[in-house]
């Protein structure tokens, strides 16, 4: 497999009258850790949501792993290795830890079809699922419902179904919002310790927080690709700065 | 599950063909018939969060198909129970692509839409189905030559179909396809970034659900061995669901209890009033605005607030 | 000919009626995300209230009728939005069925206090004498419905894009959050779209009187009509609502006069192919 993990070309979304995404462009390679950054209303979560399928484009295409898949829709997609998290918790918050992840698992076998057996007769997606909360560190809180633990753990709990599924590339939309400092560094801990199988994309809006995570960087405003590049490159770029402090 | 009211309620329905009369062994009979149908409604309301106002269709078309295929064309009851769900099953198929298209209010809408215009098929075709003046002149099947026609042995037979019904739905939302539906229902954009397919997933459920309606209509017209549009009508799919919702939607068993709720009120009130719509619109009314999560689960927080009383 | 030309008269005219209750049924849709069932119901009250008030008095017009019957239904559905629907803020499958129960007791109300008979609705004196117009004959009545129709989709029209009564309940319609965090008085547009649209049904029962007479059963009648329209229209579409009406219209109509018995399925037909097709009907702008 050589190719990039993720193709975006000439992507456009509009709303009536507004154009969200105009042309945007870029290419991730296989085991890139790529950020996006853009101020508030830059058209991120909307590329991220085209990118999974949530949102169709106007035009434009996008290939995973070299495959067209503009089309497809977002479950298709998950099947080929597509994983994302979200900016607000979509989590079962009446369910257990346990039952959240364990639910992600089910999602790509075939047993999520069996109407006879309840998801406790197959042991095996529940020792996948505290293997995954133990590798976020919350094996300890397994059987606890979601609405117990506070939000940074459930940010926790995001990120570990996502991983659970070991995807082949990994959709991270605002992974630190609204985080102590303290669940800050644990969670880019964790997120740094993502193998390189996975080609991890990130959303961040403030610029400082994730650079560190970052092997590339590119940078949106009102929609559109301003830079794109190498981490470094790009920090430096001069259109860098005059988007954050110019606003 | 609470296993004394289980354990309560089970040997309960064993007891009407000893302790009572005909009449209420004929009445607890109708009530293991709009138990199924609520039941079959359940699986797509509480459990599918999918609203239908036109479950009545599956009732309806499963008993007028039986009592057509029975009295114009002279088939026997088996093979006329084998043509008639599957007739009903097949139309749930295609009702279910149609109406899945939408979500929430459009999907009520459109199966609304849908089983009125079978409704006025029923009146208005009457060469077929005799319009206004309904099938008469029915007769129950002799299962393995039982006879069905006394209200123990219908009883007995109902409660076996109800049984296999309840266990048989119980077992579904059960299994790893019912966590992936409840799943659906309550987040369907993550639940498809995951890898499920939630058209499928509701399509699947609606087509199950379709069935057990229609089982529930085989039963309704060998009990009243007569079929009018009315069983066709909104207020026979409202009563319906008056039932799940009273009795608690996405529960087990709340909905055969709102189910038999709504039928004793309907008998007695029926006894003293001249207007059952009315009330039944009250009572919605009433459920919706002091009850909205129905009986059970309000039961069961009482008797988990008395047990967390005690020391 | 004059066969086609009559029932091409009484598509326009039934078209007209279902634009007059289906619009007040896509207006609440689109801004209260109600699917209000109470609606055929509101109808067969307008007719209901035209029908004996004009038996018992002689001397009342139907004009003066469908002004009343408009106001009296446009405040029991005030009263009903008001003190039901509010309290289920956040619970619209409960809105939903409230109306639905709201439904079968005016419904029953209707058969309790007039009775199961059929009570027919006099045609105005000046209207009865039939026009002659390029040789053929046509009831006036039925020209002058149609004339209302197109003139209410006319008024409808400018409080929607000219007044500012109309700008709230766009923006309502299009983003209930923002116009609320604008300053719009979300609740009370609520209250005042819902008695509109009742209104209009009221008075759409009236003007159908002639018609259709006052029947119980005429809301389960009318009722999946407006739903057809407006899911093949498009929610909170006032064009969809309109041209929905008048192909339904058409459709109804010759499909009676033609296949009566198949009336119901050539009803159904381009609902599917809508739904499959276009689920958001042919001009809406609103998800169901």
């Amino acid at each position: 497999m050589t190719g990039p993990a993720l193709e975006v070309i000439g992507l456009r979304k509009a709303f009536g009258g507004l154009a969200v995404t105009q042309d945007v462009s870029l290419v991730v390679q296989l085991g890139e850790r790529r950020l996006i950054i853009g101020p508030n209303g830059a058209g991120k979560t909307t590329l991220f949501n085209q990118i999974s399928g949530d949102l169709r484009p106007n035009s434009g295409q996008i290939k995973l792993f070299g495959a067209d898949i503009t089309r497809l829709p977002p479950y298709k997609r998950a099947q080929r290795g597509l994983s994302r998290t979200y900016q607000i918790i979509t989590l079962f918050a009446g369910d257990t830890l346990e039952h959240n992840v364990s639910l992600g698992l089910l999602g790509l076998r075939p047993s999520r079809w069996q109407t006879c057996w309840p998801m406790s007769h197959y042991p095996d997606i529940a020792a996948e699922a505290r293997r995954a909360l133990d590798a976020v560190g919350l094996l300890q809180l397994a059987d606890h419902p979601i609405s117990d633990i506070a939000y940074g753990e459930r940010r926790r709990v995001e990120l570990a179904v996502a991983l659970a599924q070991r995807p082949r590339i990994l959709l991270l939309d605002e992974p630190l919002a609204g985080l102590s400092n303290v669940e800050r560094s644990t969670v880019k801990t964790l997120i740094a310790s993502i193998p390189r199988e996975t080609t991890v994309v990130m959303i961040e809006h403030d610029m400082d927080t994730a650079l560190d995570l970052a092997d590339t960087v590119t940078l949106l405003n009102y929609g559109r690709v301003i830079v794109d590049g190498a981490r470094d490159v790009v920090v430096a770029d001069e259109r860098t700065r005059e988007v954050y402090l110019g606003t | 599950m609470n296993w004394i009211a289980a354990a309560l309620i089970g040997g309960s329905l064993l007891l009407p063909p000893f302790l009572a009369g005909d009449f209420y062994i004929n009445l607890a009979s109708q009530i293991l018939i709009a138990a199924i149908f609520a039941l079959s409604l359940n699986l797509l309301v509480g459990f599918g969060g999918m609203t239908s106002l036109g479950h009545a269709s599956y009732l309806g078309v499963a008993a007028y198909i039986s009592a057509l295929v029975t009295s114009r064309y002279g088939f026997g009851h088996g093979t006329a129970a084998i043509i008639s769900i599957s007739g009903t099953v097949a139309m749930a198929a295609f009702f279910g692509v149609i109406a899945l298209r939408a979500t929430g209010l459009g999907f009520l809408m459109i199966t609304l839409a849908l089983s009125q215009v079978l409704w006025g098929l029923a009146y208005r075709m009457s060469n077929v189905t005799n319009g206004d003046n309904g099938i008469t002149g029915l007769t129950r099947p002799a299962p393995f030559g039982i006879s069905l026609d006394n209200p123990v042995s219908f009883y007995w037979f109902a409660l076996i179909v109800a049984t296999i019904a309840f266990l048989a739905i119980t077992v579904f939302v059960s299994s790893a396809f019912g966590s992936s539906l409840k799943g659906v229902r309550d987040q369907p954009r993550r639940m498809a970034a995951l890898g499920f397919n939630p058209r499928l997933i509701r399509w699947i459920t609606f087509v199950y659900a379709g069935f057990w309606g229609g089982v529930s209509g085989l039963l309704y017209v060998y009990y009243h061995k007569y079929i009018h549009p009315t069983s066709l009508s909104i207020t026979s799919s409202a009563e319906a669901l008056l039932g799940v919702i009273a009795g608690g939607a996405g529960t087990l068993g709340g909905p055969a209890v709102g189910a038999a709720l709504v039928l004793l009120l309907k008998n007695y009130a029926s006894a003293y009033l001249e207007r059952w719509n009315m009330l039944l619109g009250l009572v919605f009314l009433f459920i919706v605005l002091v009850m909205p999560a129905g009986i059970v689960p309000g039961f069961s927080r009482l008797t988990a607030a008395l047990r967390g009383k005690s020391p | 000919m004059q066969f086609w030309i009559i029932q091409g008269l009484n598509s326009l005219s039934l078209g007209g009626l279902l634009f007059l209750l289906s619009s007040g049924f896509s207006l609440i849709f689109g801004l209260m995300r109600l699917a209000n069932l109470t609606h055929g119901a509101f109808f067969m009250l307008g007719t209901y209230i035209a029908a004996t008030a004009l038996r018992a008095h002689d001397g009342l017009n139907l004009w003066v009728m469908v002004i009343a019957a408009g106001f009296a239904v446009a405040a029991l559905g005030g009263l009903f939005e008001r003190l039901v629907l509010t309290r289920l803020k956040t619970n619209p499958l409960g809105q939903v069925l409230v109306t639905l129960g709201m439904s079968f007791i005016i419904s029953d109300a209707c058969l309790m206090l007039w009775g199961g008979d059929s009570i027919p609705v006099p045609t105005p004196q000046n209207l009865q004498a039939p026009t002659r117009m390029f040789g053929f004959v046509f009831p006036t009545y039925r020209l002058v419905l149609v004339g209302l129709a197109i003139v209410a989709a006319i008024a409808l029209y400018f409080l929607l894009e000219r007044t500012r009564l109309g700008a709230m309940i766009r923006a309502g319609v299009d983003d209930r959050q923002m116009a609320r965090a604008v300053g719009i008085p979300v609740s009370n547009l609520f209250t005042i779209v819902f008695c509109l649209g009742a209104g209009i049904a009221g008075a759409a029962g009236v003007l159908g009187g002639p018609i259709l007479s006052a029947y119980p059963g005429l809301d389960a009648d009318m009722l999946p009509l407006a739903l057809i329209v407006v899911i093949l229209g498009g929610i909170g579409s006032l064009l969809g609502a309109f041209v929905g009406s008048f192909v339904i219209g058409f459709i109804y109509t010759f499909g009676i006069a033609l296949f009566p018995e198949l009336a119901y399925i050539i009803l159904f037909l381009p609902m599917i192919f809508v739904i499959a097709f276009r689920p958001q009907g042919l001009f809406g702008r609103v998800g169901a």
